[in-house]
């Protein structure tokens, strides 16, 4: 169900932990496969769980706690935008009306297309850089403002 | 954002590449490592070392570091673990992503330090998932120290074994409470267990385990090199050493600043460059989101350490310093944090799940103009209902910023009831 790349990267967190404690693999594991794969169905959880040797239903309850993780289906990119106070106040939400009207969706939503979803996001850890968003929840585009945010919708688009 | 370095956690940042191994052993970095380990240290003297710089936990709580290793089991024969809570989402905070980014080797020798005087052979570091670049750095930082032979078995032939990991957050503000973090690496859902037992007792895998924040290891290095009585030197009684203060919001320069505790608030102000567009300073939330705002007049009066602030009414917390203008609207200010309390609550406790719902909820019908005569009263009712009654201290986090902002600043709320709408005029917030 996934990759030999994506396994080998799983051994490398599972060695890690003490060998009786390979479910302390799972948030790791699920990351991966989420990479692999882009959002975590069902038959992908169940593998992962037969891999680190749990109960299916303790990585649903790990894939469902931490937001992160896409158990339905998403855009190619999805597009994380946080909208905390500290964010707020330099203007995230004006950025976040950008994506909206230049994505045509409201957060939560995916394009007709498929390529983009948005979503909006709780704290980050690095207000310094506010305004800010996610890329696919590994890129962070910082300092964000129009022309930013237009130029990385091209980005993406083209890729 | 802009960084001003220090002795203690950006003694790096003046030099080129500053996250690299030789640039921090340049500076003397493992060199307090390589004394204890040579000169086989007592633990106990480390602890009276650490005691006496007064270094408190930099995550928010203010604890006394040295006390808190002197609460680990001494004899416990089995495993023992170290861990480094760097699972910062606080809204406010962003102070341990750049310790990792510039400074990772003062993390890793503070957590081997920390090793070595618990009597832990693993260490586990717990990186917010948001930062994922930053999780990448650290084990890059790893393999760094551990190919220089800082980690692993036999450390520089001392016969002392130690190994340290990473583990990734993946969206859970919940995790940083310690317990909580403990179950993620478990591999559960983040929910916070119940205290007693504490971790130094029953921690990760039911071991006795000790758990520290970013900042506060990665200042222990100093403390060993230079002594504590220097660190303390470098704050002020019962507040040691220097502090790292996050500060965001309405400043021309955002950024970290690595400053010694006592420093006057103003002082920080100026640092960062001043209230932007020459604006007026309205209110302060002194650290990180759940700490009670201040108004800018009480705020002026503060220096920033843990005694000063406590004294205001309001916390130093993890020394993130939100910085409001005079356009911000506090029913909307307020309304933002308490959805991040009501979206982040692990849904565990009762008063915490319901309440943090519940508050938003009525700050945001006030907000958008449906506000009832009687809903002051209900937030203050909701608040006091929550703040004590759950098993982590989530609850009370989403209870003072309401708690702060009805203390100073009920004639706005009380005016948006009124009028259905905002005092503040064109506010950006």
């Amino acid at each position: 169900m996934l990759s030999a790349e994506s396994l080998a990267l799983i051994d490398k967190e599972i060695a890690k932990y003490p060998a009786e404690q390979r479910q302390s693999a799972v948030m790791s594991a699920l990351r991966i496969a989420q990479v692999e794969k882009g959002w975590l169905s069902n038959e992908l959880m169940d593998f992962v769980a037969h891999y680190l040797g749990m109960q299916p239903i303790a990585v649903y309850e790990v894939a469902t706690f931490y937001n992160m993780y896409n158990t339905k289906p998403v855009g190619k990119h999805k597009i994380c935008v946080c909208t905390n106070l500290p964010c707020k106040l330099m203007g995230a939400d004006e950025i976040a009306d950008r994506l909206k009207k230049k994505l045509g969706v409201e957060f939560g939503e995916t394009t007709e297309d498929k390529q983009f979803t948005l979503v909006e996001g709780e704290c980050m850890g690095a207000c310094g850089d506010a305004p800010l968003l996610l890329v696919n929840n590994h890129r962070m585009e910082s300092f964000l403002n129009e022309e930013k945010v237009n130029a990385l919708l091209e980005e993406l688009k083209n890729k | 954002m802009i960084l001003q370095g220090g002795p203690v956690i950006f003694n790096t940042m003046h030099l080129p590449e500053p996250w690299k191994l030789s640039t921090y052993e340049s500076t003397g970095g493992y060199s307090a490592l390589k004394k204890i380990l040579a000169e086989k240290t007592p633990a106990e003297n480390i602890i009276a070392e650490v005691k006496t710089s007064a270094l408190r936990g930099r995550g928010g709580a203010g604890f006394p570091t040295g006390l808190k290793w002197s609460f680990m089991p001494r004899q416990f024969p089995g495993d023992k673990y170290i861990v480094c809570n760097s699972d910062e989402g606080e809204p406010g905070t962003f102070k341990d992503r750049d310790i990792m980014r510039y400074n990772p080797h003062a993390l890793i020798e503070g957590m081997i330090i920390a090793g070595y005087t618990l009597g832990a052979k693993a260490g586990y570091n717990y990186i917010h998932g948001e930062i994922f670049d930053i999780y990448e750095g650290m084990e890059h930082a790893v393999e760094e120290a551990r190919a220089a032979g800082y980690l692993g078995d036999n450390i520089l032939g001392s016969g002392f074994s130690f190994n340290l990991y990473n583990h990734h957050g993946y969206g859970a503000y919940i995790c940083g409470e310690e317990t909580a973090l403990l179950e993620s690496i478990e591999g559960k859902k983040g929910q916070p267990r119940f205290k007693p037992p504490f971790p130094a007792s029953f921690g990760l895998y039911g071991k006795p385990t000790t758990i520290n924040n970013t900042e506060t290891l990665a200042s222990i290095p100093y403390i060993m090199r230079e002594g504590g009585q220097k660190f303390l030197e470098l704050g002020k009684p019962n507040n040691g050493g220097t502090k790292l203060f996050s500060v965001s919001g309405h400043v021309e320069k955002p950024g970290n600043f690595e400053i010694p505790l006592g420093t006057p608030f103003s002082e920080l102000l100026k640092m960062a460059g001043g209230i932007k567009g020459g604006r007026k300073l309205k209110a302060v939330i002194p650290g990180g989101s759940s700490a009670p705002v201040l108004p800018a007049e009480i705020m002026m009066d503060c220096t920033m350490d843990f005694d000063s602030i406590a004294k205001a009414g309001s916390m130093l917390g993890s020394g993130a310093v939100i910085v409001m203008d005079e356009t911000v609207c506090m029913v909307r200010a307020l309304e933002r944090l308490s959805y991040f309390y009501f979206e982040e609550s692990c849904g565990q406790c009762t008063p915490c799940r319901e309440g943090t719902g519940w508050m938003y909820r009525v700050v945001h019908r006030i907000e958008h103009g449906q506000g009832r005569p009687e809903d002051l009263e209900l937030l203050d009712r909701v608040a006091a209902n929550i703040a004590g009654r759950t098993i982590c201290a989530l609850g009370d986090a989403a209870a003072m910023p309401v708690q702060g902002m009805l203390k100073h600043y009920r004639h706005e709320f009380e005016h948006h009831i009124e009028h259905k709408k905002c005092l503040v005029q064109s506010g950006a917030v």
